[in-house]
């Protein structure tokens, strides 16, 4: 049986994504590994608190031996234009969550909005990563 | 208005806790988050949850530093600060009261977080590759 354990996210600054998803989106951190015989590769995962199963991995862009300068580049550059990735979340109040997390400086693109399948918004984290708020029509 | 029981308020304030643990709280927001008086609040709450909103609110923080203890290599220190306790003293105290060996000594009965936390394979691979600037050398040599 496959299960879904965790999807990485590239980001501009690993503490700073940290900051970002712990004290503005309210998740925790799951795993903080720092492994010097990778080149002191940082391991980071972070997940909504009570959420054991499935985990963001908070991923620095790497230069050598894994991505040569350019290909680093390219991968900041697209991801500070939006293109990289989203990730999809649910709250059960859409519009008390967007609330709480303007109220701490989230940047938003998206206010609430109702759509066919609940109301949902969206908003990006320091890296230009999107991230999608959804509150499901209970059906 | 709607009637709800009064355990859907004491209720809220928990789920704050679980939430929130690594904010500031203090009792006078939980009490809030229930929308009761903070006397009132603190009886109600150990009637239908057996123990004070403190002692669940400090119980939840060493859970969660129990957690980092053994799934980060972060320092004890930052680990006391990351679940919203301020004093490195009171932590090592409280944490072995409810653990019965202090933090540090909880953190090496388990094997290291680098043993088991989930770095994939592929990720070993990629990031384990030497780098040697003396091959590039070797192969201008062997070129020349």
């Amino acid at each position: 049986m496959i299960k879904f354990a965790a999807a990485q996210l590239w980001v501009h600054d690993q503490d700073e994504a940290l900051a970002f998803y712990t004290e503005k989106v309210g998740m925790e951190v799951k795993a903080d590994v720092t492994l010097p015989e990778l080149g002191d590769f940082r391991w980071l995962t972070v997940a909504p608190p009570g959420e054991d199963d499935v985990a963001i991995v908070l991923m620095a862009i790497p230069g050598p031996p894994v991505f040569e300068e350019e290909t680093a580049e390219q991968v900041r550059a697209l991801m500070a234009k939006g293109a990289n990735s989203a990730i999809f979340l649910t709250t059960d109040d859409c519009r008390a969550s967007y609330e709480e997390l303007k109220a701490r400086g989230v940047e938003f693109t998206d206010e609430p909005t109702e759509r066919p399948y609940g109301i949902d918004c969206g908003f990006r984290d320091p890296s230009g990563n999107a991230l999608r708020l959804t509150e499901t029509r209970e059906t | 208005m709607l009637y709800a029981p009064p355990g859907r308020h004491l209720v809220r304030a928990k789920d704050l806790v679980d939430g929130r643990y690594a904010e500031p709280l203090t009792v006078g927001d939980l009490a809030a988050a229930a929308g009761l008086s903070r006397a009132h609040f603190s009886r109600e709450f150990r009637r239908a949850f057996g123990e004070s909103p403190h002692a669940y609110l400090l119980t939840r923080r060493l859970e969660r530093a129990a957690a980092l203890l053994r799934n980060t290599d972060r320092s004890v220190a930052d680990v006391c600060l990351s679940v919203g306790l301020t004093s490195l003293g009171s932590f090592t105290s409280s944490f072995t009261r409810a653990f019965g060996i202090s933090p540090t000594v909880y953190r090496r009965s388990f094997p290291p977080a680098s043993a088991h936390a989930m770095v994939p394979g592929c990720v070993a691979r990629a990031y384990g590759r030497p780098q040697n600037s003396t091959f590039r050398e070797d192969t201008g040599a062997a070129a020349a």
